[in-house]
């Protein structure tokens, strides 16, 4: 069964609809990414799963609807494309804000959410950051700590939103290194937005292209990333060489004529 | 990329943001100091020594002998004693709803007036004196009643009209905004019409802790309880609204319930503070950030120390606003805002912290 299911999904803001009836099913450990062109919704996808917008149609995990964000929570972590960062707090204390839906609104963090904090600093090269504050980091430190409190949450999905932007080459791969041994060591369920295609199809099994509202198609790569679709639901033309790796997607110049 | 199984295990445990036993012991000495010198200085000047003594003896099983006059005696336990007390819960009060307010509004300049509780207030008072309600005292005295609900007005006033406009906190504060100008205009106009009153509406607007035995003291302290209470309850909470509304409701936090608990009890506690001492400006920017720039911005340390170091502050405060010019009185919003402002400075350019 999936584990993420969406059926009719669909969200207006002010007057205007940004989803307009998204159907789809994610498989419990799987990595989907999800492209599509500025303004496709993207967003707003995630952020329906997390309950922060509001919206109609269905979306189930495991079968079941959470109501309150805290059971949401427990299941689903979430990565934002800019998040906002608090000034003056320490690293540590950032990575511990993921414990949150497990203490609730008046809990204090106990010895075990303090480990549990620990060991994704560790895991992920901070541990010596936890005195830092997280305004005083670069992009690609900055990005980590972010990923770093996300696991701290334990949720089983990880929702990434443009988990890349403002990151160099290097740290583009780090990130999404890290976040795919994690998921094969975890079982992790990833659900990414990228805007980078070539990247989108190195990392992941499948990819859902958002456009006008929709799902309009789902797959492997090799199958989504075509020179037709691009230009269909992007506008741009490419060349698509083929790659062990995966398509490589490159722009030609010229535009469409 | 370091191996899992290994993470965690003998490395350094995390440490926490959460209050040292250093600082909360500079928050009480602080608290204390203010409180025996704020007894001991006045138009008679009694030794610290005795008044330690002295209170001491009233605590049940202790006997000491502080050789007091009953005169002197009833000079500290039934005039300086209640208006360090009172002083002290202002300040406290004031302060703590000011840090909740700029946690919960994730903004540094909000204070406990940002509802429009100042001309609320405001106007309550002005009504109650230029309509001459009597003068009883304590409870039945009209003019901190007629302020405190004044108060409450504004508060309730910008949140309903707040939440017309759409639903986020910027909407909130530009509703009270619109609020306090209206009751300030509403104010101006009853003042202007009863111009004989001016000194007295004027005199009350600056502020002053004053008292009448401890009346004033009992009605403070259920909604000092309240305030500090809940706002500490909810020190963590206001840690995860720091990283905004959206990523707090991913965390699993509701956070407009949460702000809006929030800030009804601050508004609660800076009314009743309000409504018995008058307009003191200053204390509720002032306290936190200082607090903040000196101990960190977690709420876990926030909201305990600016009690503390609110109250210590108010009670220097008035110490000096009913000394320095005796046997007249400075009002009290001058002496916060006269020495408050070269301390805040100070604390400003020496720290190294970044706080926003």
């Amino acid at each position: 069964m999936s584990i993420i299911s969406i059926s009719g999904l669909t969200v207006d803001l002010g007057n205007q609809r940004i989803l307009d009836g998204v159907d789809l099913n994610i498989d419990a450990g799987e990595w989907i990414t999800i492209i599509g062109p500025n303004g496709a919704g993207k967003t707003t996808m995630l952020r329906s799963l997390l309950g922060t917008v509001e919206h109609a149609g269905t979306i189930e995990l495991d079968g079941t609807r959470p109501t309150k964000p805290i059971e949401r929570a427990r299941r689903l972590a979430y990565v934002p494309q800019s998040p906002v960062i608090p000034g003056g707090m320490l690293v540590g204390d950032y990575v511990l804000l993921g414990r949150t839906p497990h203490r609730g609104v008046f809990g204090r963090d106990s010895d075990t959410d303090c480990n549990i904090a620990m060991d994704v600093l560790t895991r992920l090269d901070l541990a010596d950051f936890t005195m830092r504050e997280v305004g005083s980091l670069s992009g690609g430190e900055r990005q980590r700590v972010v990923l770093a409190r996300a696991l701290a949450q334990q949720a089983d999905i990880v929702l990434l939103d443009e988990p890349t932007t403002a990151l160099d080459l290097g740290h583009q791969q780090d990130v999404l290194d890290l976040v795919e041994s994690l998921r094969r060591d975890r079982g992790l369920t990833v659900v990414a937005t990228l805007h980078d295609l070539t990247l989108a199809a190195r990392y992941g099994d499948r990819i859902a292209v958002l456009s006008g509202g929709r799902i309009v198609e789902t797959g492997p790569p090799s199958a989504v990333l075509t020179a037709a679709t691009i230009a269909e639901h992007f506008g741009a033309t490419v060349r698509i060489i083929d790659d062990p790796d995966g398509p490589v997607i490159v722009p030609t110049t010229g535009g469409p004529s | 990329m370091t191996d899992t199984s290994a993470a965690g295990t003998g490395a350094e445990p995390l440490r926490v943001a959460r209050l040292r036993p250093g600082a909360l012991v500079a928050g009480l000495v602080a608290v204390l100091g203010a409180m025996v010198i704020g007894m001991a200085l006045g138009p008679v000047d009694i030794a610290p020594k005795l008044i330690v003594y002295e209170l001491l003896d009233d605590l049940p099983l202790i006997e000491l002998d502080s050789g007091l006059s009953a005169q002197r005696v009833a000079i500290i336990e039934q005039i300086r004693l209640p208006r360090v007390v009172l002083g002290f819960l202002v300040g406290a009060t004031l302060s703590v709803s000011g840090a909740a307010y700029q946690g919960a509004f994730r903004n540094p300049l909000a204070d406990p007036y940002l509802l429009g509780i100042a001309a609320g207030a405001g106007l309550g008072a002005t009504v109650a004196i230029t309509q001459d309600w009597g003068d009883g005292g304590g409870f039945t005295d009209p003019v901190p009643l007629a302020a405190f609900a004044g108060a409450l007005l504004a508060v309730v006033l910008s949140y309903t009209a707040g939440h017309v406009g759409g639903r986020s906190t910027a909407s909130l504060i530009l509703a009270g905004v619109a609020v306090a100008s209206f009751l300030t205009a509403a104010q101006t106009y009853v003042l202007q019409a009863n111009s004989d009153a001016f000194r007295e509406v004027y005199a009350w607007i600056l502020g002053r802790i004053a008292t009448s035995g401890w009346s004033e003291v009992v009605l403070m302290v259920p909604y000092f309880l309240l305030a500090a209470g809940i706002v500490f309850r909810y020190r963590r909470a206001l840690d995860v609204l720091a990283v905004g509304d959206e990523e707090a409701q991913a965390l699993g936090l509701e956070p407009r319930k949460i702000r809006m608990i929030v800030v009804l009890a601050a508004s609660l506690g800076a009314a009743a503070a309000v409504s018995v001492s008058g307009l003191i400006g200053f204390v509720g920017i002032i306290v936190p950030h200082a607090v903040r720039l000196a101990f960190g911005a977690s709420h876990r340390v926030l909201i305990p120390l600016s009690l503390l170091f609110g109250g210590a502050f108010m009670v220097l405060a008035d110490l000096v606003a009913r000394t320095i010019v005796e046997p007249a009185e400075l009002p009290i919003g001058v002496v916060t805002a006269f020495l408050g402002a070269p301390f805040f400075v100070l604390v400003l350019r020496t720290s190294r912290r970044s706080v926003w």
